[in-house]
């Protein structure tokens, strides 16, 4: 019954949705469209009781409707006849919802163990930790540590262990499917108290890039603690975790420049990029900062002005962050001191560490559309291909 | 029926109840099913950290069964006492009154010299507020219970000066019934923590 | 000090009008004044939402600092939930329950000025928080180990904490008053089964009240003593569990949902069978569907932990029972539209008012229904999905219960009808604008705005539907304008009304309007459910005709508000972290309950 029901609401449902809301349009981070199986339940659950319950609504207010016209006050009109109930009539009024209620408890029963998936021996575990207010991503197996952009491989089980390293927050990519909770650990005399540990298991159906955010309030910039998800296709998220793990290496003079300044500035004491000294980890990974699709955690486009004005007032543009500006200390930290020449520079060092375009080289055509995933522009227009700078040296 | 009411209650100028139960005494018994949820609260938190605090002393390692068995003796005592106070009072016996208030409230107040006793000695162990999930939840319930036993105490002792006073009689016998039911809840509770906290401890 | 006999007196002094308002224990008295803080508070609450709404009119706007925001979205909860939602009902509470049963006043008269004092110095110490700049910023859910020391450092979660404690002191004490009211102090015939539906809502209200505060009590002791003596409570490092803190919050905060509306049900359930001139359909029904949604309202706050993370079994659990609870809350709609069926429906301003409730209510009914469902919810929950929701329930449940409750008893209370004119402009205003902010909301949820941001990134697209209905809230705030004007204006220029201008059933339309102070002259006898539709003849002029020897009520005093003050300001005194000073409060309370306690109640 479920099976054929939520085939018939899955067509219907986002149809009537848009229907009713009267304009189509883009909406990133729309509810209704799960690219995964684990979020289509939650809709279809969602599109079960809407359908036996809207009725009752409509039923109500037309009821209601009719009752006001019918039986309004007319001059000259008889008494009301005083009725005082009917047990007949309560009966069906009682037993009715509850008859619905128990159709739509019964498959609400079963998603929600459906949804509760223990992580499968194959699937990509995928560590996101909450911190105020950005996402950490870590994947234990293939040794990569990434912040608020994360790629996933369309078609196989992908396993979010969630944890938070301070308060609560909550993890949501509407489109991959509904939240849960980033619980802190709870130390206990055995270690940690699993029970709130939540993760969640789901595989991406298609490639695309997917935004969400924390959706539990955790304080002050809690509405600047965005994500997105890239799913990318299998030997595309091969590539990916292939260049994430191979040592960066700036391009440009500028680019040198800001490396340099980067590496022997407090920016090392927080932030970590793969193959380079800078192994701090209280920040987020700078690890391909140039295909990040956002600064601060979707604070602002990236591009390089932006970073810019970022990396010089940081504290200013997102409120109560840790990360000091280049006059304004915050989080105890002292002000950087950067100079505006040097902080651009440093943004383009940033902007430098891309992955390669497209990720996986099309084996004939190089022409060929971008796999999706693989296709943004890049960010700054007003970056200028420069010769080869000399290796860096990671000190 | 009114008229009784009137009977029982001449100092009362209220007009007779619906029920014919005292309005003070009635929200009284109100006011206990409030408390009932405050103490079920703390003690349903004391509970769900049993066993998770990460460092000592631990119950087992502190806890002193016999030394509170003979607390909880002293303050079971007192509800004892309360009852024949009331029983004087009932009975218009002032010297009984004031010797059996006199008990209760000793009997209660020799109650908290053993919870100070216990409190100073659990500190000098290393037993805080701050030293564990344990200290937290022990000190806060039980000392939660301790100031309810302190108020009944104050409670006893202003009834006591009243009687002394010749301002309690046997017409003022509810005033004593309320304090009754108050000192008697307490006692309860305190019983309710005893076993759950003392008697049935794991790690 | 001499029994007051009770009479009207024309000419008084400034200072004697202000004297006898602090130290009267008349329960009308006292619910006007609970009404009338309860209005300053909605207006503040009011301006919040307002503020709320300019910030996110447009997407990425600066125009509101983030953490003024939080402070904004936290005191917008904790005001109109715990300093506008309760108040506003108890101050009906306190004005109809002794009318409706007929008694002369509340069983604990004192107690009662007490509860409202301590209501008064609650709020007035929350709103300095507001004027400094320091309000609490961590949600009305206060969710650990967010408010901890550790994350919310600076003093706005103290006033969170500790005011709520104070506030909940004066509800609990009421609660304890109403229902001893409710039982002891019903007029001779007055039965359980013939007491008119209010009373019954407020009866069980008051069993929600006293049951679910001290939860709160607990959870907010456990807060303050994390914060000001690092306790653990709910700190991971020690042990201690934030998941715990939101166990015991939703345990006291779904009843509490409950103490909000059935009020409103209850005021739909008089103002409906008045205007269709018809008795309430399944009285009985009405009434234990209302126990029932009681008791259920304690097994059903685990849906709102749904993403938490509490297992399966669980969620099941949370599931089904939040769904069970929505067949009595239909069965009352079913009755209201039974109730208005076959009847002579007059449109006054109470009656719109009553019937947008009922259909208002249902849509926030059927949106509940949608996350009652926890696999819906793991998407809906924390959305504007759930704020529509919630606010369908609450404006269109509660509130448009409060407005016709107003419109209702109004002429009673002052002897005045508010203007049926500027009425159904409140009523159309408000109506419309309501309906045009929170109905586009279930969008923006679904569309996916999540709660309790400060802003919103442009390419969610949802600039255009907030900025509707950022406008359409003016609507609302021009309804509320109508609404006070109206108050204040018929207050002196309204119609003047007789005892029972709507042809009322219940008792409260049998005395003068206003009544005495004293209620009613001879306690009056009641022979069915609707006294003066079934046995007019019973209630003439002697029901409120002051007999000869005057009517003996209870002395004035002053004690209540003292003991107040002392109360609230030993747990203020906390905020000065110097731990003797609370002991002055205490030192005043004590001075001042035993005054009380010795003082001749009368």
């Amino acid at each position: 019954m479920r099976d054929g029901f939520s085939k018939y609401a899955r067509r219907l449902a986002p149809g009537v949705l848009i229907l009713l809301a009267g304009c189509a349009g883009d909406y990133p981070q729309i509810m209704t469209q799960p690219v995964s199986e684990w979020g289509q339940i939650q809709i279809d659950i969602w599109a079960l009781v809407t359908w036996w319950t809207v009725p009752i609504l409509v039923i109500v207010i037309g009821v209601l409707a009719f009752i006001l016209v019918r039986f309004r006050e007319r001059p000259g009109g008889p008494e009301p006849k005083h009725v005082y109930g009917s047990t007949k009539i309560e009966v069906i009024w009682t037993v009715i919802p509850a008859i619905i209620v128990l159709i739509i408890a019964i498959p609400t029963i079963q998603a929600i163990f459906a949804l509760q998936e223990e992580v499968p021996e194959d699937a990509l575990v995928v560590e996101a930790i909450g911190h105020q207010w950005w996402w950490e991503f870590r994947y234990p197996e293939e040794g990569i540590i990434t912040a608020n952009q994360f790629y996933v491989p369309v078609g196989r089980p992908v396993a979010l262990m969630l944890r938070s390293n301070d308060v609560i927050h909550s993890f949501w990519i509407p489109r991959l499917g509904g939240k849960r909770d980033v619980n802190p650990v709870v130390r206990t005399p055995e270690g940690v108290e699993p029970m709130h540990l939540n993760h969640i298991v789901l595989t991406v159906d298609s490639a695309g890039e997917y935004l969400g955010q924390c959706a539990e309030f955790c304080g002050t910039s809690h509405a600047i603690m965005r994500m997105m998800a890239v799913a990318v296709e299998p030997e595309e998220y091969d590539a990916w975790v292939e260049a994430m793990t191979v040592p960066e290496e700036p391009e440009a003079d500028l680019a040198q420049v800001g490396h340099d300044i980067f590496m022997r500035s407090t920016c090392i004491a927080c932030h970590a990029i793969e193959g380079t000294r800078a192994q701090g980890r209280l920040g987020p990974d700078l690890t391909m900062m140039g295909d990040r699709f956002s600064i601060g955690a979707g604070l602002m486009a990236n591009t390089e002005e932006n970073m810019t004005e970022w990396l010089l007032h940081a504290p200013e543009l997102k409120k109560g962050i840790l990360m000091p500006g280049a006059r304004v200390e915050a989080g105890g930290m002292p002000p950087t001191a950067l100079s505006r020449e040097d902080a651009r520079a440093v943004a383009a060092y940033l902007a430098s560490l891309r992955l390669p375009d497209p990720l996986v080289p099309a084996p004939t055509a190089p022409a060929a559309d971008p796999p999706a995933g693989a296709e943004r522009e890049p960010a700054a227009g007003e970056r200028e291909p420069l010769p080869m700078g000399p290796e860096p040296e990671s000190d | 029926m009114n008229a009784e009411a009137h009977a029982a209650h001449p100092a009362h100028s209220h007009p007779p109840t619906a029920t014919g139960l005292d309005n003070l005494k009635l929200g009284f018994w109100v006011f206990l099913g409030s408390e009932t949820l405050f103490f079920g609260t703390f003690i349903a938190t004391y509970m769900i950290y049993v066993g998770r605090s990460l460092e000592g002393p631990y119950p087992h390692e502190i806890l002193d069964i016999p030394l509170t068995t003979v607390s909880t003796f002293i303050l079971l005592m007192s509800s004892l006492a309360m009852v024949l106070a009331l029983n004087a009072v009932q009975k218009d016996n002032r010297r009984g009154a004031l010797l059996w208030l006199m008990m209760t409230a000793g009997l209660g107040s020799i109650f908290l010299g053993f919870q100070a006793y216990e409190f100073t000695h659990f500190y000098n162990e290393g037993l805080t507020l701050q030293s564990s999930i344990f200290g937290t939840t022990f000190f806060i319930l039980t000392g939660f219970h301790g100031i309810h036993v302190t108020v009944g105490v104050i409670w006893l002792m202003i009834l006591w000066l009243q009687t002394y006073a010749g301002r309690i009689r046997s017409a003022d016998a509810l005033k004593v019934e309320i304090a009754g039911l108050y000192w008697h809840f307490v006692d309860i509770v305190w019983i309710v923590i005893f076993m759950l906290v003392y008697l049935m401890q794991e790690g | 000090m001499p029994t007051t006999e009770t009479t009207r007196s024309t000419s008084r002094s400034v200072g004697a009008v202000l004297w006898d308002w602090l130290t009267t224990v008349d329960h009308k008295k006292i619910g006007i004044l609970y009404g009338a803080t309860a209005l300053v508070f909605f207006v503040l609450g009011g301006v919040e939402a307002m503020l709320i709404r300019w910030q996110l009119s447009r997407p990425e706007a600066a125009f509101i600092d983030p953490d003024l925001y939080n402070q904004l979205f936290t005191m917008h909860g904790v005001t109109m939930v715990f300093l506008v939602g309760m108040p506003i009902a108890v101050a009906f509470f306190n004005y109809l329950i002794p009318l409706q049963i007929g008694a002369r006043d509340v069983a604990f008269p004192r107690l009662n000025a007490f509860s409202y004092w301590v209501f008064l110095f609650g709020g007035i110490f929350m709103y300095t928080s507001v004027f400094a700049g320091i309000a609490p910023d961590g949600g009305w859910f206060g969710y650990a180990n967010l408010s901890l020391r550790e994350y919310s450092p600076g003093p706005n979660m103290d006033f969170y904490a500790l005011g709520l404690q104070i506030l909940g002191i004066g509800s609990i004490a009421g609660g304890v008053n109403f229902i001893t009211t409710i039982i002891n102090l019903r007029a001779p015939g007055m039965k359980f089964m013939r007491m008119p539906l209010f009373t019954w809502m407020a009866f069980v209200t008051s069993f929600i009240i006293i049951t679910a505060l001290p939860v709160l009590a607990v959870a907010l002791f456990m807060l303050t003593f994390d914060r000001f003596w690092d306790t653990h409570f709910f700190n991971v490092m020690a042990g201690g569990d934030p998941v715990l803190w939101q166990h015991l919050f939703w345990l006291f905060g779904h009843p509490e949902v409950y103490i909000l509306i059935l009020p409103a049900f209850g005021i739909a359930s008089e103002v409906i069978p008045t205007f269709s001139r018809k008795p309430l359909f399944g009285y009985a029904i009405m009434v234990f569907s209302g126990v029932l949604i009681g008791f259920i309202s304690w097994g059903v706050w685990g849906h709102h932990m749904f993403t938490t993370g509490m297992g399966p079994i669980a969620d099941a659990f949370f599931t089904i029972s939040t769904m069970i609870i929505a067949i009595p809350t239909g069965v009352k709609v079913f009755n209201w539209l039974a109730t208005m069926w076959g009847g002579a429906i007059r449109f006054t301003t109470a009656m719109l008012f009553a019937v947008a409730m009922v259909a208002l209510f249902t849509i926030g009914g059927i949106s509940g229904m949608m996350h009652a469902a926890s696999p819906a919810d793991l998407q809906q929950h924390d959305t504007y999905f759930v704020v529509a929701h919630f606010h369908y329930v609450l404006i269109g449940g509660l509130l448009m219960g409060v407005f016709a409750g107003f419109y209702y008893w109004y002429p009673k209370v002052s002897g005045r009808f508010m203007s049926e004119k500027l009425g159904k402009w409140h009523f159309w205003t408000f109506f419309i604008g309501f309906n045009a902010v929170f109905f586009p909301m279930h969008w923006v949820g679904l569309f996916g705005m999540p709660r309790r941001i400060y802003t919103y990134a442009e390419e969610l697209n949802l600039g255009a539907l907030n900025l509707f209905m950022s406008a359409m809230s003016l609507f609302m705030v021009v309804g509320t304008m109508f609404f006070i004007w109206n108050l204040v204006r018929s207050w002196r220029k309204g119609e003047p009304a007789v005892a029972n201008p709507w042809g009322g059933s219940t008792l409260e339309w049998s005395t003068t309007s206003p009544p005495p102070d004293f209620n009613f002259a001879e306690l009056p006898v009641v022979r069915s459910r609707n006294p003066l539709w079934d046995n007019p003849e019973d209630y003439d002029e002697r029901v409120h005709t002051e007999p000869a020897g005057g009517v003996h009520m209870p002395n004035p005093s002053f004690w209540p508000l003292i003991t107040a003050f002392g109360s609230a300001i030993t747990l203020i005194l906390f905020m000065t972290h110097i731990w003797w000073m609370p002991l002055v409060g205490l030192a005043i309370t004590a001075v001042a309950t035993i005054n009380w306690a010795f003082e001749p109640a009368g």
